[in-house]
């Protein structure tokens, strides 16, 4: 192709006759731009080779072992069974009458971005200034120092979590994934190797931002049009960059809330899509297929019992609360089996929290949709429940490989339980991140405290 | 199981169940007051009271027996704090009479007309075994909110077991806002107000049915059984020019200062909590209840001391505002090991309609036990946090919360421990009657069981 095109060009100029001492220029090489400039720094923390013995493990694939073991060292699991061989010097953990779980992880949490204290110092997850800011990423607002990080270690087991930008916009911005280790950056905690998310919304959040100053989107048709006009924008400007990377040239002017769509168009950036009502998620799923991309999760998901079919059939997560209804009208049919609903169709349910209170507590609003689940019907089993807390939120932001159950080779990202974490009455009694032992409910020591924290009052506290 | 089913069916059918005498036998019975459960319990209510509960309770003849073997029997659980009834839908959803931001009257507000026991979160809780609830407006333009309501959750229209029962105000970081930007503004409205109603109290006198002033040169302190009265304080009246209330609104806070109507008070950090400590130093007859109190554990000796009864929340551990700098789990328990009088509320937290959160924050508080270094309750003690302690912190506990003879036969029939979020309510009776389980969640549910496409669209599945 290229030397085609020389050759005319070269032909051309000889029948011009003047030109053949001022060959043609060649193109430029193109240059890929940095597609992670902000990247992880989060390495592992040591830990000691350990083995849990004598335990119930759910295995976060909807595995359970009863009287099962776990070994994990050099930050990875080792081996998961009811035997294993344990190696010289690991600590040993009887774990009697205990639990052995995947790390929680929360696909939806606002921890960092609106943080505690929630002044208006700290309202850093909205940019609300235009419907579509596919441009920002909420990594750039996670102040590392809320102490509401630490709130869901030790009270929640959560060893991962995405920070999504909020809901006033159609297209919110990219969220990012995190460990839940404390660190000084942001890039200190992300997940290596992580895909990015795109935060998008439905329905009532962005047409009431918006249309309360008179602008677009005023309505959800409104809604759908701005949409579908900027997913129409992106593919121009990836057709534009496709050529670019492949053929060199002069380099397009870059515009980063193109890139993030183009990253989604290409299949690398998950999108997490805002979306409470059924109808309203058919729709966007005709949008996504008309735009070329593909929803990874519909996030507040109320209404996915009602098409829990065409979700499964689409392949499509749905994040849920346990029993949040009526607070806004595209709530307003939440019933409490949505979770084992859209499980028993055979699509992937996740429990996610929305709230720095809520992530202290996962296990118990997955425990309320297993009890209401059973009650109609469902014969879900606690270990296959499991799968709502860790694998299925793995697999909604591309961590699967690595994380969110316990297989061997995967990261260390563990709770131990002090009895069946189904129960009101249970706690995490150690939880280990890539096998280091961050959280030790005996051990007063090992509770983090956030800089904002210290020197106030309650400071160490156990919270 | 099915001898109860049938036993449920035949009280369903048998209305008006309150005349029927009903014991419902062989479960495991909690009765509220902090005592621990008792296996194989009975409760026998009858003309919509408790007659007995305990062990070895003799059964009447004639009684219709529920079977509660291997099921757990519990009070009705009580909302320590709520909205309830005053919002079905909380954003962009129309109306919500819990505040009123443009209204002229702040103290003389009354949430009691507007309680509508068809809104679905009446339901939706009732199904979960909340059958009373504490009912509070929120402030709007003025500190005081208005004057609250105990309710029950039945279904029928008469949500109200007593109105007016409380004035409720926020005198923290909310007050604070509320009083034009600062605590010092909101105290010295707060005082204001207080003269202000002292003010009309000394000289209002009651019109006569004439229409005439009586003239009585005693001036009795005129007692205001009904807030809402104050309209008998006839337009001569006198007042001073310096007011900043209405007369309305001036004249509902007369019965605080006559101790026939409880104030609650919302604050949250210790040094407001130490404030309203003040604040009832000075008007010693203001019976007060502290709402919120997250900081309280700083100062739990001296709320102790001072016999002030806490609704406070239940498991606030983050500092979300520099009034809760000191928020830990622990909160409840060291106030309660300290002797203070608490109980659960939902204190701005979800208030309009998850009030079934309760039963899973005490459960929670117990789980606290097993942490070294942290303060829980027990078993016992978080029940009544969510049963009989808001009753008694409103004067209320010789009426409801707890399975005693003569008390309202509010009782929840749970398919095991209450405090599980597994457990579901099975039965449930207010005032004896017992009531429907249905909401439009469980019809919904049912529509949606199975998607398999039919001979007519879904809409006709009911």
């Amino acid at each position: 192709m290229n030397a085609k095109f020389v050759a005319a060009a070269v032909a051309v100029a000889l029948l011009s006759g003047c030109a053949a001492l001022d060959p043609p220029p060649k193109k430029a090489a193109p240059v890929k731009f940095d597609r992670d400039p902000f990247a992880s720094t989060y390495q592992r923390y040591p830990g000691h080779p350990t083995v849990i013995r004598n335990v119930t493990i759910f295995d976060g694939e909807g595995g359970e072992i009863r009287g099962g073991a776990i070994l994990f060292a050099e930050g990875l699991i080792q081996a998961v069974g009811a035997n294993i061989d344990v190696p010289p010097g690991a600590m040993e953990i009887d774990g009697a009458g205990r639990y052995v779980t995947p790390g929680i992880i929360d696909v939806h949490s606002h921890l960092g971005d609106y943080p505690s204290p929630g002044v208006p110092a700290h309202s850093d997850g909205n940019e609300a200034t235009s419907p579509a800011r596919p441009e920002v990423w909420a990594e750039h607002s996670v102040w590392p120092q809320d102490p509401g990080f630490s709130r869901a270690l030790a009270n929640g087991g959560v060893t991962a979590l995405q920070v999504l930008p909020g809901s006033a916009n159609l297209f919110g911005g990219r969220g990012v994934t995190l460990k839940n280790v404390p660190a000084r950056t942001v890039q200190g905690m992300k997940f290596p190797g992580a895909p990015y998310g795109l935060k998008m919304a439905c329905g009532e959040n962005p047409k009431r931002v918006y249309g309360s100053r008179n602008n677009m989107p005023q309505t959800r048709m409104g809604n759908i049009a701005t949409v579908r006009q900027t997913w129409a924008k992106a593919q121009a400007y990836k057709r534009k960059w496709d050529r670019y990377e492949r053929e060199g040239g002069d380099m397009p002017e870059r515009d980063l809330a193109m890139d993030t769509l183009r990253g989604v168009l290409a299949g690398e950036i998950i999108v997490h899509n805002h979306c409470y009502r059924a109808d309203e998620m058919a729709i966007m799923i005709d949008v996504a297929r008309e735009a070329g991309y593909k929803i990874g999760t519909f996030h507040h998901a109320v209404e996915s019992y009602k098409v829990a079919d065409l979700l499964a059939a689409n392949g499509i997560c749905s994040a849920m609360w346990a029993d949040w209804y009526g607070f806004k009208m595209e709530a307003y049919d939440a019933i409490k089996e949505n979770i084992p609903f859209v499980d028993r169709a055979g699509a992937c349910a996740i429990v996610h929290s929305d709230d720095p209170n809520g992530i202290q507590r996962l296990n118990q609003e997955a425990a309320k949709a297993l009890a209401d689940g059973r009650r109609a019907g469902h014969a879900v089993t606690d270990a296959s429940a499991w799968r709502w807390l860790s694998f299925n939120p793995a697999q909604s932001l591309g961590i699967a490989d690595r994380t969110g159950s316990l297989r061997a080779g995967k990261m260390a990202d563990v709770v131990l339980w002090n009895m069946n974490p189904f129960s009101t009455y249970a706690r995490p009694e150690k939880v280990w991140i890539d096998g280091a032992l961050l959280y030790d409910m005996h051990n007063p020591r090992l509770r983090p405290v956030s800089d904002f924290e210290l020197g106030q009052p309650g400071e160490g506290d156990v919270k | 199981m099915i001898r109860h089913l049938l036993a449920a069916a035949l009280l369903v059918a048998a209305a008006p169940a309150a005349a029927q005498t009903v014991a419902i036998v062989g479960g495991t019975v909690a009765l509220g007051d902090g005592s621990e459960p008792i296996q194989n319990g009975t409760v026998v209510i009858r003309g919509g009271r408790i007659v007995d509960a305990g062990y070895q309770v003799g059964v009447p003849a004639g009684a219709t027996i529920v079977d509660a073997r291997g099921k757990w029997v519990t009070p009705g659980l009580v909302a320590g704090f709520s909205r309830l009834g005053l919002s079905e839908i909380d954003l962009s959803g129309g109306i919500r009479d819990d505040r009123a931001q443009n209204g002229p009257f702040s103290a003389a507000i009354d949430v009691a007309p507007a309680i509508n026991p068809n809104y679905s979160t009446i339901a939706v809780n009732r199904a979960d075994g909340v059958t009373r609830a504490l009912v509070a407006p929120n402030t709007a333009r003025n500190i005081f909110a208005g004057q609250g309501a105990m309710i029950d959750l039945g279904a029928d229209l008469d949500p109200i077991t007593r109105a007016r029962l409380f004035q409720f105000v926020e005198l923290g970081e909310s007050g604070g806002e509320t009083a034009g930007g600062s605590r010092p503004s909101a105290h010295v409205l707060f005082r204001n107000a207080l003269r202000e109603a002292h003010e009309l109290q000394r000289f209002a006198t009651p019109i006569a049915a004439s229409g005439q002033r009586r003239e009585d040169p005693i001036r009795d302190v005129p007692i205001i059984r009904n807030p809402n009265e104050s309209r008998e304080y006839g337009p001569d009246a006198r007042r001073s020019e310096d007011v900043l209330l209405t007369r309305f609104d001036a004249a509902a806070l007369v019965p605080l200062l006559q101790g026939r109507q409880l104030l609650l008070v919302r604050v949250e950090s210790a040094r407001d909590i130490l404030s309203v400590l003040d604040i009832k130093r000075e008007y010693p007859k203001l019976r007060i209840v502290l709402v919120g109190a997250t900081e309280g554990w700083m100062v739990a000796d001296r709320i102790a001391a001072a016999r002030i009864p806490v609704i406070a929340s239940a498991l606030n551990d983050l500092p979300s505002s520099f009034e809760r700098l000191a928020a830990t789990q622990s909160n409840i328990g060291r106030m309660r090991a300290a002797g203070v009088q608490v109980a659960i509320g939902m204190v701005d937290d979800d208030d309009t309609r998850n009030l079934f959160n309760q039963r899973q924050y005490a459960g929670n508080l117990v789980a606290l036990t097993h942490v070294p270094g942290a303060t829980g309750v027990s078993w016992g003690e978080a029940l009544a946090m969510i049963t009989s302690r808001a009753a008694e912190a409103v004067g209320m506990g010789g009426e409801i919360g707890t399975l005693a003879g003569g008390r309202r036969a509010d009782v929840v029939l749970w398919s095991g421990d209450p405090l599980q979020v597994t457990s579901n309510a099975e039965m449930v009776f207010i005032d004896g009657v017992q009531q429907p389980l249905e909401s439009r969640q469980t019809r919904l549910r049912d529509r949606y069981r199975d998607l398999d496409r039919q001979v007519l669209p879904e809409a006709y599945r009911r």
